[in-house]
């Protein structure tokens, strides 16, 4: 088990968002965080990447607490948020050199995958000048950079196109054949081919 | 994942971003040229008295051209979740602040000392009293920016920090102004000002110091 929480509890402007939730995320696994607008979802995802801490509950890496193994656990996962985290006066080449920098990632052909990402030709255009999607497609790059084994994607799809999401799912699925884990949160039905997408639903409450 | 390696990347990254949006830099020096100009016209044909006042008057515009840009300082990388990976990751953050302050301080703090010869000429100042200037504004702008990018980590998720970060930084910068301003001071009646040199170099060292850990403490807080 890579990853487990026990009885999160989150509270917002005096609203609980959720309280006694458990969860368990397997290495070669895809766990989908389903729910309304509002229910819960990205707050859960700050908490289980170690942004927030929630309001009672424990999280778990590898079944250590994460008071003790958070660095452990901090090189071992790619949080890529709602927000893409991109830089909009840098190129796509210039991010991703930044991220490789900061994040301590191999050096790799970065050319060849904007090309496979379908960004050739857009590599040093400062990345406001590129689409939603596109700019998605740059932030998701860092997941074939990363070497991360969980990852948690907050509404990864999210301005995609069909080729994209194809791209992306493919290489989710690679990744957990690899022995990595997903844990993601998408409005859409989440099919990762060759793999079961368990899913977790976050009840909206007042 | 080492300090050395986050400031080379983000230095390199914050020096392209000068190069790209030259207001950053551009806009924070003609105001200090500004305000340097019109003071001679406003004040009028006295130039005693304007060499009495212009060690204050250069001092007060520089202070007030680097809060110019402070509140930006960390805003963008906030707004665009740059930030919350770095935090995720558990990036160090202090050679990702140091970074960006040593960057801050070459668009806001450098243009100043190079153009503050020129001005002090406009508001008639002896060649010794000239020399403290530049000099103060060399221990001094490093102050400044280390100051504003701590106000700036503070006030990041404000929605209007503007005015809070001002009165968070403002009092922390009245002990440079009286030190500076009265090492120009010195310098002009042909004394030596070596005493305050050396106490904002002290300060200068305090700063560099403890800033880009308290900076560290106040982005994770504001990205939590």
């Amino acid at each position: 088990m890579l990853l487990s929480a026990r009885q999160l509890s989150c509270i917002r402007q005096d609203r609980v968002l959720f309280e006694q939730l458990d969860l368990q995320l397997h290495a070669g696994e895809v766990l989908q965080i389903a729910g309304k607008n509002g229910a819960g979802k990205s707050s859960l995802l700050r908490i289980l990447a170690g942004l927030v801490d929630p309001e009672d509950g424990e999280i778990c890496y590898q079944q250590q607490p994460l008071s003790h193994s958070a660095d452990d656990y901090a090189d071992n996962l790619c949080f890529i948020g709602h927000l893409a985290g991109v830089q909009p006066q840098l190129t796509a080449l210039e991010n991703l050199a930044f991220w490789r920098a900061c994040f301590a990632l191999a050096p790799a052909d970065d050319w060849a995958l904007l090309a496979q990402l379908g960004l050739a030709g857009l590599e040093d255009i400062p990345c406001q000048q590129l689409s939603a999607g596109q700019q998605r497609r740059v932030s998701l790059a860092r997941l074939w950079l990363t070497t991360a084994q969980i990852w948690i994607l907050d509404e990864p799809f999210t301005a995609l196109d069909q080729g994209a999401i194809a791209a992306l799912t493919r290489r989710i699925a690679a990744h957990c054949e690899a022995g990595g884990a997903v844990l993601l949160t998408s409005h859409q039905p989440v099919e990762v081919p060759g793999h079961v997408v368990r899913q977790l639903t976050l009840e909206y409450r007042w | 994942m080492s300090h050395a390696n986050v400031f080379r990347a983000t230095f390199q990254r914050e020096l392209k971003l000068l190069a790209r949006q030259k207001a950053d830099w551009v806009n924070p020096l003609l105001f200090f040229i500004i305000i340097l100009t019109l003071f001679p016209l406003g004040v009028g044909a006295k130039p005693n008295l304007l060499r009495e006042i212009a060690p204050g008057v250069i001092w007060i515009a520089a202070l007030l051209s680097v809060l110019l840009g402070a509140e930006r300082q960390f805003r963008q990388d906030y707004r665009d979740g740059v930030l919350e990976q770095l935090v995720a990751a558990r990036s160090p953050l202090v050679g990702y602040s140091l970074a960006k302050i040593a960057a801050g301080w070459l668009g806001s703090g450098l243009p100043l000392i190079l153009v503050s010869p020129l001005l002090a000429l406009f508001l008639g100042l002896s060649t010794e009293a000239l020399t403290a200037v530049v000099l103060t504004l060399l221990l001094g702008t490093p102050l400044l920016s280390l100051l504003s990018a701590l106000g700036a980590a503070l006030t990041l998720s404000a929605d209007k920090g503007g005015i809070l970060l001002t009165l968070i930084i403002l009092p922390l910068y009245i002990p440079l102004l009286i030190f500076a301003s009265a090492a120009v001071e010195q310098a002009s009646f042909g004394l030596n000002y070596q005493a305050q040199l050396a106490v904002l170099a002290a300060m200068l060292c305090v700063a560099l110091a403890l800033v880009p850990l308290a900076v560290q403490k106040a982005l994770k807080l504001n990205v939590g």
